[in-house]
């Protein structure tokens, strides 16, 4: 026992051995979501009754209040329980997350009520950030709904990993299989498209019980899991490979001279008395001397144990810092893309500074771009100059300072961050990084002799990047290839990127999602920048859609070196010409995320050159280029 | 020393985390501490927290007066033991105006000696942050609270507008003159918080545990006569009866519960097998449904 306990204990009597100890799984955190009336909160309701949770004397209220609020005439209205707010009972909705606990003889449990209604969508992502396992309800009679479909699609996108379909009020369908399989059927579909995998599908009727804890003869034909037993399956050991070490400093804890402890709660990986870390940003490194606990110090402490830290020597160390070992360590930038949910009631306004606060860190961050929006019924990205409540979108961030981070999808406690308005104090927005977009500057990086501009000077030509955007089939492949021979002609040394040889080499692990064509982009641009740095002139030709990638690649070099050069031909004309017949494909439905069918194109605003192809023979536009690059002076 | 459950220990982590959060970001955090078994939970878990450090704030006990002597007792030798800084505080305007849980009826008198003195307290000595051990399992309303709920500059609580919060990333920003009232034990149940003080071997009062004491059967509950301010009604005589409390607020406002149960593991047993909720006892929370959210509303914890 510590020194400090406050155990001298007159009343209590020697602690005994506990006989739960049985069976010690982590506790499980989940979360239930789906459409307003698919019955979350009766579920909730109903399960706390079955654990006798639900004492004498809240029972006898909450039968007082079924015949006043309730929606079950004279049954116990099992939502009531859950339904805490006095709106709430009044309106007979969840405005607000509840959380809930209950346990079985072998798992503890924290249950997350989240709303049903469109605009709580902020509320449901809360609660999906803190949990392990989501329960989505489907109303029998109704199947997968537009609700539904949001709802994956923010546990999907917020990384929860298990997902439980319950098909809910199966009695109103007469306990039908084939109900319950073609409902099972469609949600799996869409969760794996989503990258949910392993959905576990179940039938319920919450109202009565059906399934929840016990099978009940009027489900005897579903030879799956009950609700209870799917929950307690849920598997929250670690991934095959375990995360690397990672520790936010919460506090600098340093009662005396004698004691400085690096104070806070480990967030992936393990850490063990003489192992070598280094502080991020600083660099700075150590070896860990002590692991102090209040009940002792420990060799090695893991994922979840609140700890101080003692270095065996000093370093400059404070709030904020990360801590992590020297072979993995984190990244390091100032600029980011994201995901973002907004949260606030005001717009997200591009270019206002918020406040970032990622791990125990808070830094003044300003919205440089919003990519784009995703409509998650859909899935669809779509052009947008702002966010507003419960949407989402991926935006360009800009830190004040360098930040130490992880993406999101690699680890969660590195990766997310919420934005705090800076006048209102508001949570503005939950925030998931997703790559950075450049590097921080105090990085150390190869320190490079030769430079561009000797380089260039050897080839005695000014490097440029020609980037050609347009349609699928409006022509730029063509007038790129005859630029290329015109500039060779002319003793040029150039180089073509385009579809072709970057997605069969470099990309080729890259489809069309949305999320593969900002990163296919982005690798051309960042091949592009190797090219100009290399003194090369190079031709890059690629639809890219979006106008916030293209001036992603701008921003990677210096004024004047990117030339956009907008290949502008109608849909109706790439239609028709069809050269590689995609667009017959993509009209009937074979190839999604077709630019121009199913996928916005957003023509550029400010190309420094614009090339109407209808009209004008490819021949013609090519010179155009040409006299343009001239004018610029080819020969720097 | 009995090992923690993985569930108490993720509890007791997450606890300390929010604690020293707290202590990073405010400039003049406070402990409220109501004698309580939550209170002794979070100050157990606060000691641990800032180890091998003395705790970095002070506790602050709203004495209404009408505590339980044995209480007060605790409470003063708890501080004596490990030499914690104790503020106590007492609605003097609201002993002069002759308010009491008699004379008054619980209402009022919880409005001012609790809700009103807690505020003038928080207002006097500028605490922009005060930690509470209310458990989301209590009430319904508290269900739906914030581990950071967000008090305006007049200590009201906005349901209707509370911030979300996301992973573990708390918005500790506040504008000068309001506050934060903290929960590190948000997410334990009260069988969370006994199986805690049985492994960790936490003092707690004696009127938790079943022994013979005065009672009179009142409203439906046994009113335990601690001391003479205690009137009698006609036909009420005290009887001798072995009883304990589970929840513990001022004496005749608190049942008592008829219970064998003397030691800590016949508490848990009882507690398990009990068919009725925890401030089952509390009159104060019986007036009305809704009515705990309305007192958090006007600031009470």
């Amino acid at each position: 026992m510590s020194a400090l306990a406050l155990a001298s204990a007159a009343a209590s009597a020697p602690a005994p051995a506990l006989d739960t100890a049985a069976v010690d799984l982590p506790t499980l955190r989940f979360i239930t979501c789906g459409s307003v009336d698919d019955g979350k909160s009766t579920l909730i309701g109903r399960l706390l009754f079955e654990r006798r949770l639900i004492p004498d004397d809240l029972l006898a209220t909450l039968k007082r209040d079924s015949l006043r609020h309730g929606t079950d005439g004279e049954n116990i209205d099992y939502a009531l329980l859950v339904d805490g707010l006095e709106a709430e009972r009044e309106q007979g909705i969840t405005i607000d997350v509840a959380w809930r606990y209950f346990a079985t003889p072998t798992r503890s449990f924290m249950v997350a009520d989240t709303p049903g209604h469109e605009q709580y969508t902020r509320n449901m992502a809360t609660g999906a950030s803190q949990a392990d396992c989501a329960v989505v309800l489907v109303d029998a009679r109704k199947g997968v709904s537009r609700q539904t479909r949001r709802h994956a699609a923010i546990v999907a996108l917020m990384g929860v990993r298990h997902v439980i379909l319950a098909v809910n009020k199966i009695d109103l369908v007469d306990y039908d299989a084939g109900v319950f399989h073609a409902i099972a059927a469609e949600f799996t579909a869409f969760a794996t498209r989503l990258g949910l995998e392993g959905v576990v599908a179940l039938p319920v009727a919450a109202r009565f019980g059906d399934n929840m804890s016990a099978r009940g003869e009027r489900l005897g034909w579903f030879n799956g899991p009950t609700l209870i037993e799917a929950l307690e399956r849920v598997s929250l050991t670690a991934k095959a490979e375990p995360l690397p070490f990672r520790m936010w400093v919460q506090w600098v804890n340093r009662p005396d001279l004698n004691f400085r402890g690096l104070a806070g709660t480990i967030a992936s990986g393990s850490i063990g008395v003489g192992d070598s870390v280094v502080m991020a940003p600083s660099g700075a490194s150590a070896r860990i001397r002590r692991i102090h606990t209040a009940d002792g110090d420990l060799a090695r402490a893991t994922t979840g144990d609140a700890v101080s830290l003692v270095l065996d020597h000093e370093i400059d160390a404070a709030r904020g810092d990360l801590i992590s070992t020297p072979e993995s360590r984190p990244q390091v930038a100032d600029q980011f893309a994201a995901h973002l949910i907004w949260m606030s009631a005001d717009k997200l306004l591009p270019g206002r500074s918020y406040l970032m606060k990622i791990g125990s860190r808070l830094v003044p961050t300003s919205l440089t771009a919003i990519r784009r929006r995703i409509d998650v019924d859909t899935l669809e990205p779509l052009a947008a100059a702002t966010l507003d409540l419960n949407e989402i979108g991926v935006c360009n961030l800009s830190t004040s300072v360098p930040v130490s981070f992880d993406a999101y999808a690699d680890n969660h406690a590195t990766g997310a961050f919420i934005l705090i308005d800076r006048e209102t104090n508001v949570t503005a927005a939950a925030g998931m990084i997703d790559f950075a977009l450049r590097r921080a500057t105090n990085v150390h990086r190869q320190a490079l002799v030769i430079n561009k501009t000797e380089r260039a000077a050897l080839k005695g030509q000014k490097p440029l990047i020609l980037w050609f955007t347009g349609l699928s089939g409006s022509g730029k492949s063509t007038i790129a290839n005859l630029v290329e021979a015109r500039l060779h002609a002319l003793g040029a040394h150039t180089t073509l990127l385009d579809g072709d040889n970057m997605r069969h080499g470099l990309n080729r692990n890259l489809g069309f999602t949305n999320a593969d064509r900002v990163e296919n982009i982005r690798r051309v641009g960042e091949v592009a920048k190797l090219m100009l740095e290399a003194g090369v002139i190079a031709l890059c030709s690629f639809i890219s859609p979006f106008k916030a990638d293209r001036d992603m690649v701008r921003a990677l070099v210096e004024p004047g070196e990117f030339v956009e050069i907008y290949v502008e031909t109608s849909l109706e004309a790439c239609i028709a010409r069809d050269t590689k017949g995609l667009y017959k494909r993509a009209l009937a439905g074979q190839i999604k995320n077709f630019t121009g069918i199913d996928q916005p194109y957003e023509a550029p605003q400010a190309a420094e050159l614009v090339l109407t192809t209808e009209g004008t023979p490819a021949e013609v536009l090519a010179d155009r280029v040409i006299d343009y690059v001239l004018a610029k002076g080819l020969r720097g | 020393m009995p090992v923690l459950s993985r569930h108490l220990r993720a509890l007791e982590s997450e606890a300390i985390f929010i604690m020293r959060e707290t202590v990073a970001e405010f400039a003049r955090p406070v402990m409220l501490y109501s004698i309580g078994k939550d209170s002794s939970v979070m100050l157990h878990v606060a000691l641990k927290a800032f180890s091998p450090g003395r705790l970095p704030f002070p506790l602050l006990h709203v004495d209404t007066t009408w505590k339980f002597r044995e209480m007060i007792a605790f409470r003063d030798a708890l501080a004596a033991r490990h030499d914690l800084k104790m503020i106590v505080h007492i609605n003097r305007q609201g002993l002069e105006r002759g308010v009491s849980p008699i004379a008054s009826g619980s209402s009022v008198h919880t409005h001012v000696m609790k809700t009103e003195g807690l505020r003038q307290a928080l207002d006097e000595h500028q605490f922009d942050a005060a930690f509470g051990g209310a458990r989301r399992d209590e009430e319904k309303s508290r269900a739906k609270e914030r581990i950071f709920s967000h008090r305006s500059s007049a200590h009201a609580w906005d349901p209707r507008n509370q911030r979300p919060e996301l992973w573990n990333l708390f918005n500790t920003r506040i504008k000068r003159g309001e506050s934060m009232r903290v929960f590190p034990l948000s997410n334990w149940t009260e069988a969370d918080v006994w199986d805690y003080i049985a492994a960790e071997n936490i003092a707690v009062p004696e009127l938790y545990f079943a022994r013979p004491r005065p009672v009179v059967w009142r409203d439906g509950t046994w009113i335990m006569v601690d001391d003479e301010r205690l009137p009698l009604l006609p036909g009420e005589i005290p009887e001798i009866r072995m009883v304990r409390f589970r929840t513990l607020g001022c004496y005749p406002l608190t049942g008592a519960v008829p219970s064998t149960a003397t030691t800590l593991p016949e508490i848990i047993d009882e507690m398990r097998g009990s068919s009725v909720s925890e401030r089952q006892g509390r009159l104060i929370d019986a007036d009305e449904t809704g009515s705990m959210e309305k007192k958090k509303r006007e600031g009470y914890f």
